[in-house]
């Protein structure tokens, strides 16, 4: 998000410059080379930018609203209005559930995990003993893959073969059925979901901690300041930038969520997710490639919006 | 409907050029070829009727058979052809599953010539969307190594050709022979008796049938069972043709029967992959798993022996005598721009002999030859039993995901329905196949 609006900002300046400038000033400041040099270092980025980020994305939102199978050449492409959005919230049953679903992540990932891992980060910044090892620890699950971590998930919750059933039936325990239950499977994996998570967060605030001045807190403990109101009223305002960034981290992980619930069941039964239904839509042989990229537009704008909101809140206020 | 024509002839024309100006180079290679070895080229496979342009040279094949008993089965049989024929073909292979995943934009690709698929709407989709090259030629060859259906099962809309069936395998209801032995169960011939027989293994602690829908897929199979024994095969195969509504009652009665199964099958289904319920079934946990034959598979191989399976019980309607069942085929089929078409044509037409397919079917017993005139000598018992099952079979089906449009069978339509109904059986029906024909309607026309 933040590389997004560098490269957007970045190459107007030089456009305008390079138009204006070689009329007003001449051969002024800058040879023919440096134009060029300048043309080349910010125009590639720019082009990469725009054929990576604005060209698919205008192309999805052309393309959810027309009706395509992807086979054959762009003029079997037929135009049908809004027609994909329509469906999408009268008839497609998964797109309630899965709008539901992808909230309920975030949620979890908000009000839980994050601040879990912001915990373990100010633990950890007390230099306690083996903090390393913890540090480790923590971090583990976030160089796994999340299909590894999906797999592992199974080895834990699998009805007639999984750990956790195999030791509550050694108590005479009925077996639970974690994966299969649509109301408990979602929250099952929301564990290992946050598993990972907390280890993200903790290892980003972990180093933006390391960043913060010392004589800060000294100061706060000369004035008497408590070790939580250091926290809150010192090191979390001065941790601005970190904040921001773990905010955005943490929006976009929990709706690009996609991967446990694809491992686990597709994406069926319970963990419905956004990102899971374009990909259902748009492999297999009959794909709808249309009704896909109005499921991922409105993922778009589900992810883009808080954060734009978010963003322009937070830069404003710093500009006051 | 204009707009579509349209495209698809241009697509169509631009292939046959592009077929054509192959065909000339092939045939100048062929030319140059016996040229050089003084007449070497081999005649094609014979198998009576039609004559096919000789060949020779590499074609080449792609298969989706990754795991092992499967992709030696289509080993041996390449081999067999190879030999044959004189012709080489490399095989290629990806995963079953990816490979479903990426069929279109690897056929609208470079493609090998031979690609392993399946029948049904699976080849009717993409023959219709001009992505294989139609075997009419092969078909007047081999054809009459195959049984009208077979012949049905491989033709597109346009009443081409398009694949060649290997092997099938029926859906049954698989069970241990040592299990009935000892417990003294008898095979239930109708619904009654089936319930008779679930109860007593109820009562000696056995779940009576394992169940597992987790992958989605597998629950499909009591479906179609369930509505070619209570309303006929023409009505199966017209509403997933999408002839008949889902909210005819007739559909309402199949998820009630279900619903009185339900008691009798393993709990929590969705929670359980085919593998686990399979399992549980080898295991003598489940005294039956109704699933095709490929269950055995998770029958350990001194095990192999002791697998028996019976055809799903009648259930007093007028369709008893029908006995209709999913039987599932492979086939191989023909890429859109073959770069050697008369070495493919050749290789096909020899897949098509009850020779190669015996070598298929050699390596792998939980599946049967495609071909009518099959030698059976080599046959386990298994194998003969499922021969019989389906030749005694008056209404053969696909299998849900292979009769009805792909969009609708896939995880986005019927098997994200099914487990809704698993979820909760005891749900308004009406309203629930109303959801059905639903999702149904609202996809885009073919």
């Amino acid at each position: 998000m933040t590389s997004d609006v560098a490269g957007t900002a970045a190459p107007t300046p030089t456009g305008v410059g390079a138009a204006v400038a070689p009329r007003r000033k001449g051969r002024g400041l800058l040879t023919r080379r440096d134009w060029l040099i300048l043309a080349l270092l910010l125009g590639i980025p720019a082009f990469v930018h725009i054929f990576l980020v604005w060209v698919p994305t205008l192309a999805s939102i052309v393309l959810s609203l027309t009706s395509w199978n992807g086979i054959g050449g762009l003029d079997r492409i037929k135009f049908v209005g809004i027609d994909n959005y329509r469906v999408l919230v009268t008839t497609y049953p998964p797109f309630w559930p899965a709008i539901q679903h992808n909230l309920i992540w975030l949620g979890v990932f908000m009000l839980i995990a994050t601040p879990l891992g912001i915990f373990f980060a100010v633990l950890l910044d007390k230099e306690i003993r083996g903090t390393r090892f913890y540090q480790g620890a923590l971090y583990l699950p976030v160089v796994l893959s999340l299909a590894i971590i999906g797999f592992i998930a199974q080895l834990f919750y699998s009805t007639d073969q999984g750990l956790i059933n195999g030791v509550l039936e050694s108590f005479g325990v009925k077996p639970v059925d974690w994966l299969g239950n649509s109301s408990l499977n979602l929250w099952a994996i929301l564990i290992f979901a946050s598993w990972r998570q907390v280890g993200y967060v903790m290892i980003l605030y972990l180093a933006g901690l390391k960043g913060v001045d010392p004589t800060l807190r000294e100061a706060a403990k000369v004035d008497g300041a408590s070790e939580v109101q250091t926290f809150f009223r010192i090191v979390f305002p001065v941790m601005r930038p970190i904040n921001i960034v773990v905010i955005v981290i943490t929006v976009i992980e929990s709706l690009r969520a996609f991967d446990l619930a694809f491992i686990i069941n597709r994406g069926l039964n319970g963990l419905e997710l956004l990102s899971v239904l374009v990909t259902n839509n748009i492999i297999g042989e009959a794909s709808r490639i249309g009704f896909g990229s109005a499921i991922a537009v409105i993922l778009l704008v589900v992810a883009v919006g808080p954060i734009i909101f978010y963003l322009t809140r937070t830069l404003r206020e710093e500009a006051r | 409907m204009p707009d579509k024509g349209a495209p698809r002839a241009s697509t169509r024309r631009r292939g046959s050029r592009s077929l054509a100006s192959l065909a000339v180079l092939a045939t100048t290679f062929a030319l140059i070829f016996s040229a050089c070895s003084s007449g070497a080229t081999t005649a094609p496979a014979d198998g009576g009727g039609g004559a096919l342009p000789s060949a020779s040279g590499a074609t080449s094949i792609r298969s989706n058979e990754h795991e092992p008993v499967p992709s030696s089965s289509v080993a041996a049989m390449v081999d067999y052809c190879t030999n044959k024929t004189g012709l080489t073909a490399p095989v290629a292979i990806t995963n079953h599953n990816d490979f479903q995943d990426q069929f279109n934009t690897f056929m609208q690709g470079t493609p090998e010539d031979i690609v392993k698929w399946f029948t049904g709407e699976r080849v009717r989709f993409p023959a219709r969307n001009g992505l294989l090259t139609p075997i009419d030629d092969v078909w007047a060859a081999v054809g009459s190594n195959y049984t009208e259906g077979m012949a049905k099962a491989s033709t597109g809309d346009d009443g081409k050709k398009y694949a060649v069936p290997i092997n099938a395998y029926p859906w049954v209801v698989n069970y241990r022979k040592s299990l009935f032995e000892e417990k003294g169960y008898s095979v239930p011939k109708t619904w009654d008796e089936f319930v008779t027989l679930a109860k007593k293994m109820q009562a000696d602690g056995l779940v009576p049938l394992a169940f597992a829908d987790k992958d989605g897929w597998p629950a499909q199979g009591t479906f179609d069972i369930l509505n070619m024994r209570l309303n006929g095969y023409q009505f199966h195969s017209d509403l997933l043709a999408g002839k008949e509504k889902w909210t005819d009652p007739k559909v309402q009665a199949v998820f009630a029967k279900w619903a009185e199964l339900l008691p009798y099958t393993q709990p929590d289904p969705l929670g359980r992959t085919w593998q686990e319920g399979a399992q549980a079934w080898a295991n003598n946990e489940a005294g039956m798993y109704f699933l095709g034959t490929f269950a055995a598979q998770q029958v350990p191989p001194e095990d192999q022996a002791d697998v028996d399976f019976f055809p799903f019980p009648t259930l007093g309607t007028e369709w008893d005598s029908e006995m209709g069942i999913d039987a599932p085929i492979d086939a191989w089929i023909l890429s859109k721009a073959p770069k050697n078409l008369p070495a493919a044509k050749a290789m096909l037409a020899c897949f098509a002999t009850p020779e190669a397919q015996a070598q298929f079917v050699s390596k792998d017993p939980s599946t049967i030859a495609a071909v009518s005139n099959a030698d059976t000598s080599n046959y386990t018992p298994q194998q003969k039993r499922m021969a019989e099952i389906i030749g005694a079979s008056g209404g053969i089906a696909q299998y849900l995901d292979r009769d009805t449009r792909s969009d609708f069978a896939g995880a986005q339509g019927m098997q994200a329905l099914l487990q809704d109904f698993l979820k909760n059986p005891s749900q308004d029906l009406a309203a629930y196949t109303q959801k059905i024909q639903g999702v149904y309607d609202s996809l885009p026309p073919q």
